[in-house]
Formats: C-alpha cells, structure tokens, sequence
C-alpha cells in the first residue's frame, strides 16, 4: 500500500511548522508519520456523517471576570528568562529583508 | 517507607518532624538517582525552607496542613516559580518560571514539601521516558525496563521511595500507563477537576493533573488537596474540591461493573487473568459484574493520534526562541525560529508537531482532524450509553508490563499501542485510576483499571480500595 502522504508534503508541512529535516529525515518521517495516517483509516468504518465534533470534553462556556486591577507577573522577572531584551522588550532578529 | 498520610500525622503530632521527613527523602534520592535518572532538578534549598516552615507552625501548636512535612515529587511540566523547568526539553533549558502552578500553591498551603522536579518524555510526549533529552529514566522494580511514560520520573521516584507520593499528567494514560508498570496507584481526574494554570500544555482539551501514589488512601489525600475550582484556568470545573478520603472505605456492595471486551482483548493472558481476579474480587465484595462492548473504544487511538498532535501544533507554535528558552541565531526572525525549533525539540516532537500541522491543514482537515472530532463524540455517546447501565467499567490498564528499553522507539506505532486502554478516558473527559493487582511471571507489577463517568472519583477510590485490600493479603 503506497504512503497516504508524500516526501513533498512532509517537507511542506515541516516548513509550515517551522522545522529543517535532513534528508533522512525527510524519508523516516514520510514512513513514520504515514503509517500512524494509515491506522488513522479505521476511522472511516464509521458513518460519521450527521454526527457533531465535538473539540472539547464539557462545552465550554466563556468565562469572563470583572475589569478591575490585580497584580500580573513582574515583568523583569518574566525579562529575565528571555534570550535577549532591551528597555523592557523582547529583541529579536530583522524581520525584513535588505532593501532592494 | 511511611505512607504520605503515616507521615503528616506523625509530623503534625509531633513524633517526627518535617525536616527530618525531608532529610529520609533526600537520602534516598541521593543513593539512587545517578542510577535511575528520576530527578531532572532536586530543589534542596527550597525543600528546606519549606519543611523548616512546616515544623514552625507545629511548634506553635497550629494545624500545618493534611500534607504536613510529606515530601512530594513534580513532573517537570509544571511551573515551580524560580525551579527551573524544562518538559524534558532543550528548547526550555534553563528557563525559571516567573510564577508557579496552582497545584503547586495548593501543595505549599497544604504543608508538602517538593523536594524537586521528575524526568518524563519531552513535553510528555511518549509512554517509556526515552523521549527525554535528558536520557530516559530506569523503573526502580527493574532497572532493565522503562517506568513508562510520559510521568516516568514521577512515578520511579514513588517505586523507589524517593517520595510517597508525586504529581503526574496524564494527556492519552501518563499516569495511569507509568503506574501500571512500576506498581503504584495512579489517577487521571475528571477534565476540570484540577486547575491545570503552570502545567505546560501539550494537548488542552486532554491534559490533566493527578496524582501517584503507594496507596488508595494516599492517592485520594493528594487528589483532594489538589483538586477543586480556579479561577485561573478557564476550564475549571464550578465546584470546590469534592470529598474523596471519607469515601475510601465505602465498599462496592450493590455496585454495577462493566467488563468491557475492548479494554481487554489484545493484553498479554497474564493481563487477562490478573482483570479476571480482581473481576472475582468485587463479586465477592458485593458486586455484580456485566461483560460489555464498547466497538468505538478501538478507534480511540486514531482519534487520539489526530487530536492529541493537532492541539500540540498550535500549544508549541510559542517556542519561537523570543520570550523564553533556547536561541539558534540566524539572519532574520523566520530563520531564527526555524533554527531554534529544530535544534530544541526531539524526534517525537517533531513528529507530533507535523501530524498535527499536517491534520489541520487546508485540504486535510475534514478527513483528519474533523473526522477525528466525530469519533470524539462517538465515544462519549457510548461511554454515556455504558453509564446507565452500570456505575464504574473494568479492564486493563497496559497491555504488558513493564517492557525494555529499546523495545518500542525505532517503531511509534507500536510505542503509541501503550496507551490502548488508557486513551478514551482523556478523550471523552472523564475519571480512571490504575491500581497494582498481583504481577506476571517475571513478577513485574500489573495494572488494573477503572473508569467512571466524570465526577465519579470517590466510587473509583472505593472500588480501587477493595482491591488494593485483596491484593495485600498474603
């Protein structure tokens, strides 16, 4: 039975998920990940056509809380865990690329 | 090794004290962890500190807490403000929370002591700890065999006596799998019922805090203190924390049990036989038993293996390498996040994480992820079904004991068949313990499980109570 995904897509949903294979890589992953796709076929015994998801346990209601002041996390401490800060902020690399 | 509960009595009545608990603790890590690589961080200063706090409101004569002086173990996925805390993880080494769970405020309320941070499989991804980057941990019964996963390192330091009780999580079984194998009573609450605010997501709608324990009692202690409403975590269930240790003791007379075919078949014969005495168990305690089936428990794993991968993919989109944890430089902010994630997380994350970007990606999604959903509610439908019927289900917990290292990792399918029987309980949000019942021929503990509808922890306790009295007797 041939993979239910292809090399191509691995390397396509590795670069979505922000993620560089090597090559070998690319191939065991293609392997590994096709057949937990595959057990996954089972699924399809079932007539699931009218029957509603359901993404959590217990329905989740919205929970709100009143507007009012109360103490957050002290944000030198939460600074302080971050690779690299300046004046109370997170830095981080260019975002965009050379002027043309 | 005192029981937690043998232990906050003496301290409390004055017969030991909690430094001197701690310092029985400590010892026991010391001779062993080199050994089985339980501990990731043991907090000494901090347990000190706590301990000496205990034993001041003892000398003043105040009540210091149902956990007085207990030394207690954590999953290193829960936030221990200022411990450092990593998932078993690359990407979070070094980090030190800025706050810390509120597990773990309750523990400090309720006298325990944390005595440091257990290993497990990185991001509680796994059900052996071999997906540690920080190397797997030995089961102390047999230090040739894994202690299961992903709480591995919570529930060796039990087994080894390290602690009498610890914090474990449990997301597809990681409790209940890890105290099937190293013989302890494990527990994976109600969806709701403990505040899951500074435990490290991995799968949101699956993820629960419990506890593991070397008794009944001990379990429903811990469970009881942790439990109960939080306003910081929205999906908190309303109610304070429910009576669960006056309810040990209740017996199962007049109680309905499901034997269900699908969390049985497919165990090793010892499993079996081990389900059928503890079956013979509760009919002589007053039970009556019914053999049930349940065909939408065998699509759990599928369902889960979408699920469980998908919540994952959007929960550890946040290591980016810019708020917290490693930093791979590169030229630009794109290329930096790539570099991070590759070089921070392991084989298995990176597997879960492309499953379930892969499940919910345009094109896939309705066929996997949406389709995995329905299954969901299937299997909810069913348990509910199963529930007017009877009042708790039995099966097993694993399908084998404990196994060696290196059996399962060239082959996740085969490692992800682990959690068999223990998936459709996180699936459908409801409540299951695993308790030791006699052992196989190689005289590696066996689990058995049970499972309620939600909120049904206190039957739970009882039944796995009648058990554990059966199973001590000589």
């Amino acid at each position: 039975m041939s993979s239910p995904l292809t090399r191509a897509e691995v390397a396509h949903v590795a670069k979505l998920a922000r993620l560089s294979l090597t090559e070998d890589e690319l191939d065991l992953f293609t392997e590994q990940l096709g057949q937990v796709l595959e057990h996954a076929s089972d699924m399809n015994s079932l007539d699931l056509t009218n029957v509603v998801a359901t993404a959590h346990p217990f329905g989740l209601i919205n929970v709100v809380r009143t507007d009012e002041v109360r103490p957050s996390l002290d944000r030198d401490e939460v600074l302080a865990m971050a690779p690299e800060t300046q004046d109370g902020r997170f830095v981080v690399p260019r975002i965009m690329g050379e002027a043309p | 090794m005192k029981t937690a509960v043998q232990i906050a009595r003496d301290v409390q009545n004055g017969e030991s004290s909690a430094v001197d608990e701690l310092n029985t603790s400590l010892a026991a890590v010391r001779a062993r962890n080199d050994e089985l690589h339980v501990f990731l961080y043991v907090d000494e200063e901090g347990a000190a500190a706590q301990a000496a706090k205990v034993d001041a409101l003892v000398a003043k004569g105040e009540n210091a807490g149902v956990l007085a002086g207990v030394p207690i173990a954590i999953k290193d996925n829960t936030c221990q403000r200022g411990i450092p805390t990593t998932c078993a993880s690359k990407i979070l080494e070094g980090w030190r929370p800025p706050y810390s769970a509120t597990v773990i405020e309750r523990l400090l309320a309720a006298g325990a002591v944390p005595v440091g941070k257990t290993n497990l499989d990185e991001f509680a991804m796994g059900s052996s700890t071999e997906n540690s980057a920080f190397g797997p941990t030995r089961n102390p019964l047999d230090p040739s065999r894994v202690p299961g996963g992903s709480s591995g390192g919570s529930a060796a330091a039990v087994a080894a006596d390290m602690t009498p009780i610890s914090i474990g999580s449990d997301t597809g079984g990681s409790i209940r799998q890890p105290a099937a194998l190293c013989g302890l009573v494990g527990v994976k609450p109600t969806y709701g019922l403990v505040s899951r605010y500074g435990l490290i997501a991995f799968a949101s709608s699956l993820d629960q805090i419990g506890p593991f324990a070397k008794t009944v009692l001990d379990a429903a202690t811990l469970l009881e203190v942790i439990a109960g409403h939080d306003r910081m975590d929205s999906t908190s269930l309303p109610e304070p924390s429910p009576s669960l240790v006056a309810h040990v003791n209740d017996g199962v007379a007049g109680k309905r049990v499901g034997v269900v075919r699908e969390l049985i078949d497919g165990a090793d014969e010892e499993v079996v036989d081990a389900v059928n005495r503890a079956l013979d168990v509760l009919r002589e305690a007053g039970a009556t038993t019914v053999e049930l089936s349940i065909p939408e428990l065998r699509l759990g794993l599928s369902a889960y293996y979408l699920i469980a991968p998908a919540e994952a993919s959007s929960n550890l989109a946040r290591y980016d390498g810019v708020r917290y944890g490693l930093r791979v430089d590169a030229a630009d902010v794109s290329a930096m996040n790539e570099a991070t994630r590759t070089a921070g997380f392991g084989a298995e994350v990176k597997r879960r994480i492309m499953l379930g970007t892969y499940a919910l990606s345009a094109g896939y999604y309705d066929a996997y992820y949406g389709q995995a959903l329905k299954v969901r509610t299937q299997m909810i439908d069913a348990f509910s079904r199963a529930y007017h019927e009877v009042d708790f289900l039995v099966g097993a917990t694993t399908p084998s004991v404990a196994f060696k290292f290196g059996e399962k990792t060239s082959n996740p399918m085969a490692m992800y068949l682990s959690d068999v029987f223990t998936i459709p309980t996180n699936l459908a949000g409801e409540a299951a313990i695993s308790v030791p019942f006699g052992s196989g021929e190689t005289g590696l503990p066996i689990g058995v499980q049970l499972l309620g509808p939600g909120r049904s922890e206190a039957q739970l306790f009882s039944a796995a109570r009648v058990l554990e009295i059966a199973d001590s007797r000589p």
